[in-house]
This record gives C-alpha cells, sequence and structure tokens, in this order.
C-alpha cells in the first residue's frame, strides 16, 4: 500500500465500496475487500494529513537521469 | 533656346531618379492606403505590392531585411501605413516606394498578429475541443513551466501546498519574455513529454503589457502546447489576458493562482470526500451481515445443519475478523454506530454452517421446512433442494429406510 499513488489509492477504494454496496461478492472476498477499503481510507486520510510539499528541479531530474523519476500518466 | 539633345533611356530614367532622390520631401514619406497584389518572393523573401486608395494606386517594394521585422503578415485588402522613400526602378521606368517599416492601420500591429495566427490556427484544427485532454482529478507529480524570479511561482507553490500538499512540483525555469523565451519554453516541453517527467503541465507567468506577454503568442509554443501528450493548463497574465497559448492548452486558467486551484482537489474537500467513502463502506458492510444473518437464519433452524461442525470454525474466523475491522472503524468515526454493529457482529459470530454448502452439503426442504427423516415422505412428494448456488425441485421416485 505504500506504494500507491494518491489517486491509485482513491480508485480502488471508489472501486471496492461499488462493489461492496452491490454485494454480490462472496463472503470471504467481502471481508477482505472490507479490510482492504479500512486500509485504503487510513493511508488517504494519512496522506493528506502529513503530505509536505515536494519541490523539485528539472535540471537535478536531468543530471539523475533516472528511469524511476519518469511518472505514468 | 537650346535644342534638345538626344538621350538614351537610361540616361533618362538615371537623370529622373536623381532628380527625385535630391528632393527631401520624398526621403521620408508616411503613406496610409490598402495592399493589393501582394507577392512574397519565394526566393528572395522580398514583398512587392501596390498602394492603393479609392483613386491611385502607387507600386511599393518592403525588402526581406525590413519586413523580418513585421510581426503581423501583410495582405491584399489590409489598410496600413507605411513609412518609405520614394524613387525610380530604372530598368522599368516606374517609380515605386521602397517601404522602411508598415503598421496596420486601425489596429495595433501585435494585435492584428495575434487575430492572424489564432485564424490560421483555429482553421488547423489546434484549438479543437475534442483535441483537448482531461487533467488528472489527482496528479501526481505537476511541471511548472515559468520564470524562477517571478510572482507566479510563489503563486503556486502557496495554492499547490494549500490545497494539495501531496502533489510534487517539478520547477522548469524558463525565460518569459524576449526572444529566448519561446524557444526555452517549446524545448522544456518537448523535454517533460520525452521523459514523461510530470502527469500535468501549467505553464504561463504573471501579468504584463501585450509586449510582454508575447511569447506566449508564438505559433512553435502553441503547437508545442496543443502536441504536448502531458496535459497542459495555461495561466498567462490576469484574468483579461488572452494569448495563443492559452487557446492551444487543454485548459486555460486566469491566473497562475487559478492555475493551481485548477490543477489539484482540495484537501478539505477530500478529507469530506473520504469521510462519506468510508461511511459508505461501513454501511455495505453492515449489510452485508445482515444479509448473511437473514440466509443464516433458515440454515440455522434445520437440525441437520448443526451438525457439519468441521465448517464452523474457518467461517467464524472470518466473521471475527469482519467484526473486527468493523469496529475499529465505528470506533475510529462513527461511535453512534457502535452499538448496532456489535450487536449484528456478535449475533452474527454464533452462527455459521453456510460455509458447508460449498463443500457440496445440500439443504433439502419439504414444503418449506427443513427435512431429516425418509419417514416423512411418501412416494410422488416435491422436495426443494438448496445448494451453494441456487437450487432445485425434484420428485422423490423411491423410498430407502
Amino acid at each position: 500500500m505504500e506504494n500507491l499513488t494518491y489517486e491509485e489509492a482513491m480508485k480502488r477504494l471508489e472501486k471496492i465500496v461499488e462493489l461492496l454496496e452491490e454485494g454480490s461478492k462472496p463472503l470471504e472476498e467481502t471481508l477482505k475487500m472490507f479490510e482492504e477499503g479500512t486500509k485504503l481510507v487510513n493511508f488517504c486520510n494519512k496522506s493528506l494529513n502529513e503530505a509536505e510539499q515536494k519541490i523539485i528541479q528539472l535540471s537535478s531530474l536531468e543530471t539523475e537521469g533516472s528511469k524511476d523519476e519518469t511518472v505514468s500518466s | 533656346m537650346k535644342a534638345p539633345s538626344v538621350l538614351s533611356v537610361s540616361q533618362l530614367n538615371f537623370y529622373v531618379k536623381s532628380l527625385i532622390e535630391g528632393d527631401s520631401n520624398l526621403k521620408n514619406l508616411i503613406i496610409s492606403g490598402e495592399i493589393s497584389n501582394f507577392t512574397n518572393h519565394y526566393r528572395t523573401g522580398h514583398f512587392y505590392f501596390t498602394l492603393k486608395d479609392e483613386k491611385a494606386a502607387v507600386r511599393a517594394v518592403m525588402f526581406s531585411s525590413a519586413n523580418q521585422k513585421l510581426r503581423f503578415k501583410p495582405e491584399n485588402g489590409l489598410k496600413v501605413i507605411v513609412r518609405c522613400r520614394v524613387s525610380i526602378y530604372e530598368r522599368d521606368g516606374n517609380y515605386q516606394l521602397y517601404v522602411d517599416d508598415m503598421q496596420p492601420d486601425g489596429l495595433g500591429a501585435l494585435n492584428l498578429a495575434f487575430e492572424q495566427l489564432k485564424k490560421k490556427l483555429e482553421a488547423q484544427g489546434l484549438f479543437a475541443s475534442e483535441k483537448k485532454k482531461a487533467i488528472p482529478q489527482y496528479p501526481n507529480r505537476i511541471a511548472l513551466v515559468t520564470s524562477p524570479t517571478g510572482a507566479a511561482v510563489k503563486d503556486v507553490l502557496s495554492v499547490l501546498e494549500r490545497r494539495f500538499p501531496l502533489v510534487q512540483v517539478l520547477l522548469c525555469p524558463v525565460q518569459v519574455q524576449g526572444d529566448n523565451a519561446a524557444p526555452q519554453m517549446i524545448e522544456t516541453l518537448e523535454l517533460l513529454n520525452k521523459k514523461a517527467y510530470a502527469d500535468t503541465i501549467i505553464i504561463g507567468r504573471g501579468g504584463g503589457s501585450i509586449e510582454d506577454l508575447w511569447a506566449f503568442n508564438d505559433e512553435g509554443l502553441a503547437r508545442a502546447i496543443a502536441g504536448s501528450k502531458i496535459p497542459v493548463i495555461s495561466a498567462v497574465g490576469h484574468e483579461t489576458d488572452f494569448t495563443i497559448a492559452d487557446f492551444a492548452a487543454d485548459l486555460r486558467a486566469p491566473t497562475p493562482s487559478a492555475a493551481a486551484e485548477l490543477a489539484v482537489p482540495d484537501r478539505l474537500e477530500q478529507t469530506a470526500y473520504l469521510v462519506s467513502l468510508k461511511t459508505r463502506l461501513i454501511k455495505a458492510g453492515q449489510k452485508g451481515l445482515e444479509a448473511r444473518r437473514e440466509k443464516l437464519k433458515i440454515l440455522e433452524l434445520s437440525p441437520g445443519f448443526q451438525s457439519p461442525v468441521m465448517a464452523l470454525n474457518v467461517h467464524r474466523q472470518n466473521l471475527d475478523k469482519f467484526s473486527t475491522a468493523l469496529s475499529v472503524l465505528v470506533n475510529d468515526s462513527l461511535n453512534a454506530k457502535k452499538n448496532t454493529l456489535a450487536l449484528a457482529a456478535g449475533k452474527l459470530d454464533s452462527l455459521s454452517p453456510l460455509k458447508v454448502l460449498t463443500r457440496g452439503y445440500s439443504l433439502v426442504f419439504k414444503e418449506g421446512r427443513p427435512l431429516t427423516d425418509a419417514k416423512e415422505l411418501s412416494k410422488g412428494d416435491f422436495l426443494d433442494l438448496k445448494f451453494n448456488r441456487g437450487g432445485a425441485r425434484c420428485e422423490v421416485k423411491e423410498i430407502s429406510e
């Protein structure tokens, strides 16, 4: 979960709430989704409350030349 | 009186030319007129045209060294004011205007250039609404393409920090006015796209005169913005300033601060939204429990299904986990719901054997009541079977005791 972006977490959480509201999944899956949903709520809350603005310079990305720095769109 | 001597045509033209060029009144003229017969010489880049009014016309030439400085494109029908001198083109014997500078008559040159470029790019479909890309709802990294020293940087950073500090800001310093501005911005946009360095781009600067904002009316920049795979929000000047970049962008913000507002969700709204998602999660969880409790009630009535105890533990564990998860959430934010939920979870804990149906056991009902003894049957009776998924109606053919 730590590796999730806020966007990924929100999209997954919205999906889980939708599926749970449909109520068509078997119990075991429902439990798993519920658990995951709870974690996602906490994760998103924490991200919102604890985030500190991170500022990067284009030149520093360019000198690193690292592929890890790319953002999937 | 002296008899006229015979002159060649060349001599005549040379003489008249020297007369005209010797007249200081014809050296620095300002003439207004309408352009017609305009040609832009394909090789030399010199402009040849006729300047006319209702009654008269005069030929004119504007050499490429002079016309390169023009920001707008002269065209037929355009009313202009030119600064020029008069001379003769000796080869043809035509007198003509040699134009040093030209201004549109009425509209300013920059305004005209703006309108001309806007019209051109619009016709090429560069601003088409179906080409606009959606701005990500929750961006991960925003590239800010602007002057490192301008007010725009501070404005954008402070709004982003207040609204959505999660988002990373990639500072891309460029000049935003002067001859280098447009090429630098184009280069930056291309680099951002090539390396996929961001998922949203804000490009812009604070307010200024039309001259100050001129780099944002560059054709190449407009194409780079329109061609960007990463969605671009333009933020140039104040509310009323429109630039070509604004039309080419996926979203136009009236100011840099407004661009930041448009680029990210608001933290407080997000928190409220999360609370609502959490509430829905709990409600859906409760509803799931209720529904299963109803199902289990039926099973509970059946004495035949109190026996296969083996499956109970797994199921009970799951229910425990479920009720724990629920209570954590409830404790967390919705204390009012705690009692109902604990009650529901407690009841469920004592139930269970739905799981056995998944292991191949089935429930048998006769006239809606669970059946445990073959003695209650007669040949031709109808029985209802319930499986893990679905059921069936059967007829009794044979009875064994």
